[in-house]
């Protein structure tokens, strides 16, 4: 086994060499593409196309025959899957303009209706004599491990074309799969992007489907742009992202499958891209499971605390704090609420007085103090400007004091008439800390 | 052409597939979640493979099992991407359903060393085989109107809980529908339809009939009950239509197209999915030209707004 590692990692294969290139430079391109395409909700627009080049194929061949010349050339079968990927491509937009059935549908529809078409004509082709007729779909959707040299040069063009006119056209792109319609009003030719943007998927799906075949061609217009939506909400980072996993799962899957030489290659670099999405669904930066709940944790984490330090303020105003009183206060568990303490206790906003009281630190004071403050600025603005029953105040306002910002309560103290508050809202801590009033 | 009784089976057997497909496929329509069938074809592959490395044997059941198992994991597994990973559905599917197959690519090739296992033998069944069959009753015939009655029967039981939570799920919820329940159920009964029928007639007609008699049914009528019962219609249509382009007229048009002539009928599968879409593309056309009539039938005349803002 570490012979072989070496071996592929030395690059001794020639065979090797072409098929590593060209998966690689798919791998990345397709990634690029795909992310378009899932901003645009139409990840599986690959397979679609994929499906709908048969009647193309098959076509092709059959006109072949009527005219009498061998049908079997590669870039007559090539012309005929692109005419009619192009076909079902523009059926899918027809059917999505002219009714209300929706982009999944309409794929479906296409995706079915063209291959069940193709699937009639490559019976009749199969039945025409000469026989070399046999195998046209194996001649034309290809394998990952037996891609030639002209494949990989194939792919990199497509690939390169994909790339320049990504780069170019970044902002239309942009632009066209985060508001259409905005692009529309600003006078951007929207169909025309959009038809462009369709028209590059389907130059990187007919190469592919010839030098990779068609699992890895759905697979990498897919699976790479979804993992890479969790590293990033920016497009500028997601984009680039995206190409750099699908050109990892692709050169993974091919050193995978060098040491294995058994299994077959597209298959491994569709699990090594799986895998990546697997990582990134968990560990992903932006979006991740990982990421996000932990930030639900720490969220969870600050709104106790706010809540415990606010009942101990009002206990305070009216007397003693202890936690049978704090338990009156709000729906909290008892031993929710001691390990709560113990917690502000340790963060230095508590400290215990004598007997089972409690009693807030100049720490504690000050945070406790801005946080019933706003809790009331708030009450009384709903109370006094939006007509929200007194009964109700308390608890919406329970929801809305954790983000009020310093600014908005800035503007809540100049709407809200001073000596109206003056009773019971407390003192803006900053000025009680600096002695002023 | 001669029709013979092999005929009439194939259009039977055709016609209770493709209605026991539309059934399921008008609610994935609903449901937005066209592309499972196409998903669930691909994605049952693993699960061949691994009732098959269990079971030892080449027998039909365990594959079977392992099948519908995968598929309903499928469903099951693109709904937790997409809620707890906030990933578009499409996007989901596609991964779930892309990785599984290359799985199952795996797993056939590590069963292959043990004995000789051909997805394409094994899983893909043709209609026009299917039905030579010994007795009276081929045994497809017999299976793919079990389904559809099944189908049929649940479809009437659930009418109300389907309808709701296709198109209101919250309001399901809230009105003590297990939603969830619901959608688990329809990729169930998806998954069970899918691999029975695919491994008698092939994949191809049940990905498409799945889908488009519901999205014709859909474009005529908004009600629940006329979409399920018109799909119905042309699922058997086409079914029929189909069949009888096959062996009839596409071989007559492609001999003469091609110049040669002793060319015998062409896929009965998947004419019937190309009619199907075509009675679609048919269908389109009309609501079009009909909408478009009514919309400029509906116009208000420039005199007729006058009269009516002088008498009020």
């Amino acid at each position: 086994m570490m012979q072989e590692l070496l071996r592929f990692l030395s690059l001794q294969d020639y065979n090797t060499r072409v098929v590593l290139a060209g998966a690689s430079v798919f791998g990345a391109a397709a990634g690029l593409i795909g992310t378009f395409l899932l901003l645009r909700k139409r990840s599986l627009l690959g397979d679609t196309l994929g499906h709908s080049t048969l009647p193309g194929v098959a076509g092709a061949f059959l006109v072949a025959y009527a005219l009498g010349f061998a049908g079997k050339s590669l870039p007559w079968l090539l012309a005929g899957a692109t005419l009619s990927g192009v076909t079902g491509m523009a059926v899918v937009l027809l059917i999505r303009r002219f009714s209300r059935i929706k982009d999944d549908a309409a794929m479906a529809i296409v995706l079915s209706v063209f291959f069940g078409f193709g699937v009639t004509l490559i019976t009749a082709v199969q039945q025409l004599p000469g026989g070399n007729a046999a195998g046209l779909e194996h001649f034309i959707y290809g394998k990952t491990a037996s891609m030639t040299a002209a494949d990989a040069w194939f792919i990199l063009a497509a690939s390169l074309t994909v790339a320049g006119f990504c780069a170019a056209l970044f902002k239309e792109f942009s632009l066209l799969c985060f508001d259409e319609g905005f692009a529309a009003a600003s006078g951007w030719p929207v169909r025309f992007l959009d038809i462009l943007l369709m028209g590059l998927v389907v130059v990187i799906t007919v190469v592919g489907l010839q030098a990779v075949g068609l699992l890895l061609v759905v697979a990498l217009l897919v699976i790479p742009p979804a993992a890479a939506r969790f590293w990033s909400d920016r497009l500028g980072v997601m984009a680039p992202a995206a190409a750099a996993i699908g050109l990892l799962s692709a050169f993974g899957g091919v050193a995978a499958s060098a040491v294995f030489p058994r299994l077959p290659t597209g298959a491994v670099i569709v699990l090594c891209a799986a895998f990546c999405f697997a990582i990134s669904l968990f560990f992903g930066g932006a979006r991740g499971l990982l990421r996000s709940s932990l930030a639900q944790r720490a969220a969870n984490r600050r709104l106790r605390r706010e809540h415990l330090l606010r009942a101990v303020y009002e206990c305070l105003e009216s007397g003693t704090v202890t936690p049978a009183e704090l338990l009156k206060k709000r729906p909290w568990k008892p031993g929710e609420l001691g390990r709560e303490i113990d917690r502000s206790i340790s963060a230095g906003l508590l400290s215990r007085a004598a007997g089972s009281g409690l009693q807030l630190t100049s720490r504690g004071r000050v945070e406790a103090r801005r946080l019933v403050r706003n809790h009331r600025l708030w009450e009384l603005y709903l109370l006094h400007y939006a007509d929200v029953a007194p009964g109700r105040v308390d608890r919406d306002a329970d929801l809305i004091e954790h983000v009020l910002d310093p600014s908005l309560v800035d503007e809540l103290e100049q709407v809200l008439d001073n000596e109206r508050r003056e009773s019971f809202v407390p003192e803006n801590p900053e000025n009680a800390w600096t002695g002023r009033k | 052409m001669d029709w013979s009784e092999i005929d009439t089976w194939i259009v039977v057997t055709g016609a209770l597939v493709s209605m026991a497909c539309a059934i399921p496929g008008v609610f994935l329509l609903l449901n937005k979640q066209s592309m499972l069938g196409d998903a669930i074809s691909h994605a049952v592959l693993p699960g061949l493979a691994i009732g098959f490395l269990l079971s030892g044997s080449r027998d039909a059941l365990p594959m079977l099992a392992g099948a519908v198992v995968a598929g309903v994991f499928t469903g099951y597994l693109t709904g937790l991407i997409q809620r707890k990973g906030n990933v578009d559905a499409g996007a989901a599917l596609g991964v779930v359903f892309c990785s599984l197959f290359a799985l199952g690519l795996i797993l056939i090739r590590l069963a292959a060393d043990r004995v000789d296992l051909d997805p394409g033998c094994v899983l893909y069944g043709s209609i026009e085989t299917a039905v030579l069959d010994t007795g009276p009753v081929p045994r497809i015939a017999l299976l793919s109107g079990g389904i559809f009655l099944a189908n049929l029967f649940l479809a009437l039981l659930f009418y109300k809980e389907l309808r709701l939570t296709a198109f209101d799920p919250a309001l399901a919820t809230a009105m003590g529908i297990p939603a969830k329940t619901m959608q688990h159920g329809l990729t169930l009964v998806t998954a069970v339809t899918t691999v029975v029928a695919f491994e008698s007639v092939g994949s191809i007609l049940v990905i498409a009939m799945l889908i488009v008699p519901g999205a014709t049914a859909l474009l005529i009528s908004h009600r629940l009950g006329l979409v399920l019962g018109l799909s119905l219609v042309f699922a058997a249509f086409a079914a029929a239509a189909g069949h009888l382009a096959a062996i009839s007229l596409v071989p007559w048009m492609l001999a003469e197209f091609t110049g040669f002539h002793e060319l015998g009928a062409v896929s009965a599968a998947g004419m019937m999915a190309a009619t199907a879409g075509l009675v679609f593309f048919a269908v389109l056309a009309l609501a079009k030209i009909r909408g478009h009539r009514a919309a400029v039938g509906a116009m208000p005349q420039a005199g007729d707004q006058a009269g009516s803002k002088a008498t009020a």
